[in-house]
């Protein structure tokens, strides 16, 4: 195992390979409850942000309302454009969800704790390139949407696809250099330890500005409005996803909202100090998961907040607005953190 | 006659041309910043405000007393006879021609109208009815008046001619009038 070491990077913590599967069902299972949790929270939220109720039909309070999109989505027919190429077309949503829910994995919930006498981790794979692996994935979930766009055979979708291309691209780098301040500053690439690393100060106080445009950039990788250039349903009619229905549309738009899941753990577990809380409060370990995913609900509604505000932006202020101005920025927050590292550890 | 002199010239007029602020720099993404957080203030505002939907087969909007709803043919309180003479005035004056009257011949021994005459078939069609309030008008005994009920949908083109009977019913309390000063 450790000859492919430095290939496969070196996982923080092995465990038995039942836990292992256990912990993948787990995960899986966990985004399935949370996606329809966030759809409701946006739908009922963005509808008080517009002075109205949102849906109460279904359910009490319209409880129930993901679980009637979901089944008439599910039962939909089985839809494909003439002019689409067939396996790609189909494999495009996989690739979304699949590459989703393993960025998933890899937000720590918790420490490790004893579980009928196994130590378990409350996170997926605590790798050691953590954010490396979370960028690899989201390079691959490019092609999820590229894939969709451009097997479609529709011009609409294809214009999606590549406006995806373009804005993840360029979104990307700063939210890799935003992430680099982080990283040096605490030493390691493990998410855990870098959770472990925000004792006493969570890194969003000396990263500040790493974390704003850690957050700008989000907003642009998980294609929420302003920045929802993708799916301009003003121009493009739905962006990449316009010729999907039924149950690949639910797994592209499941494989979005777990996205939305993904950056705001990402920007709990690397800014807002994970499992830990303020003031010496330290709650027992079983408490740490809810702790996570309060700072994840956080996050969450910030994201309709913003959704329910700002209009969306032109293609050429998108651009300009990533390269000439997110990207100096994070390049100089990198190299700003990098001296004052050298210089205060001297 | 004209005054040349207050003639209007448009080459005399001054033109001020205001341009908006230079987009980008760091003055332009100060002021992005600074908007940003003015637009989240003010959404935030809005969404502690409550919501003003009303949600309409459980709630409903009172209507005005002099809304002009579902039409209703009146009886006199004391003896309980139609005011309903057949005189046929409210079938002349209906600009969409939805109102039929056939009018018969009051007997001593079946008193139907106050008059000598009164309706034996009066229907309005309110699929073609619209609500203009003339049948009201001219009629000369208050026989027909507007009422406040305008939940009138159907299946049926058939089931939304009304007959005398359903006009001469009390309606269902379907709408709420508008309080005084609401």
């Amino acid at each position: 195992m450790n000859g492919l070491a430095p290939v496969l990077g070196v996982v923080g913590y092995y465990e038995p390979w039942w836990i292992q599967i256990i912990k993948s069902i787990v995960i899986f299972a966990l985004g399935l409850q949370i996606v329809p949790i966030v759809l409701l929270g946006e739908r009922k939220l963005l509808g008080r942000f517009q002075g109205r109720p949102g849906p109460n039909r279904v359910g009490p309070f319209g409880l129930l309302q993901p679980l009637a999109d979901i089944g008439k989505l599910a039962f939909k027919a089985d839809f494909r454009p003439r002019t689409s190429i067939g396996w790609l077309f189909q494999l495009a949503p996989i690739i979304s969800i699949l590459t989703a829910a393993a960025a998933f994995s890899i937000i720590p919930f918790g420490d490790t704790v004893d579980i009928f006498g196994t130590p378990v981790g409350l996170y997926g794979v605590d790798v050691s390139i953590g954010p490396l692996y979370l960028f690899a994935f989201g390079a691959v979930a490019f092609y999820g949407i590229m894939l969709g766009g451009w097997a479609s055979g529709s011009k609409y979708s294809f214009l999606g696809a590549m406006r995806a291309a373009a804005q993840l691209i360029s979104y990307e780098v700063s939210q890799g250099l935003a992430l680099l301040g982080v990283v040096m500053t605490a030493g390691t690439l493990s998410l855990t330890e870098i959770v472990q690393a925000q004792q006493g100060m969570w890194y969003v106080v000396p990263q500040f500005l790493g974390f704003l445009i850690f957050l700008v950039a989000s907003f642009a990788e998980t294609n929420r409005a302003p920045f929802d250039l993708v799916e301009a349903d003003a121009e493009l009619v739905g962006g990449y996803n316009t010729e999907y229905g039924g149950a690949r549309f639910a797994s592209f738009f499941f494989a979005e909202y777990l996205n939305i899941l993904v950056v705001s753990g990402i920007m709990v577990t690397v800014f807002l100090g994970g499992w830990l809380l303020p003031f010496g409060i330290n709650p027992p370990t079983f408490v740490d998961p809810f702790v996570v995913l309060g700072k994840m609900a956080l996050f969450v509604v910030f994201f309709i907040w913003v959704r329910a505000t700002l209009p969306r932006l032109r293609y050429d202020q998108l651009m300009s607005f990533g390269w000439k101005i997110l990207l100096p920025l994070a390049t100089l927050n990198a190299l700003v953190t990098a001296i004052l590292v050298v210089v205060l550890d001297s | 006659m004209i005054d040349s002199s207050k003639d209007w010239r448009p080459a005399d007029d001054e033109i001020i041309v205001v341009h908006g602020p230079t987009p980008g720099g760091a003055g332009g993404a100060y002021r992005i910043f600074g908007e940003t957080l003015r637009g989240l203030k003010t959404t935030f505002v809005n969404a502690t405000k409550g919501t003003t939907t009303i949600s309409y087969p459980e709630e409903k909007v009172p209507v005005y007393p002099r809304f002009r709803g579902r039409h209703r043919l009146h009886r006199f309180e004391d003896t309980g006879l139609e005011k309903c003479v057949g005189c046929s005035l409210c079938a002349a004056a209906c600009p969409a021609d939805c109102i039929r009257v056939v009018a018969a011949e009051n007997t001593p021994e079946h008193r139907v109208s106050a008059g000598e005459r009164y309706a034996s078939v009066y229907e309005i069609n309110l699929s073609r009815c619209i609500f203009c309030g003339y049948c009201e008008v001219a009629c000369p005994f208050d026989a027909i008046t507007m009422g406040n009920d305008y939940e009138m949908s159907d299946y049926h083109r058939s089931d939304l001619i009304f007959t005398k009977e359903m006009l001469l019913a009390e309606p269902f309390e379907r709408s709420p009038i508008r309080a005084e000063g609401e």
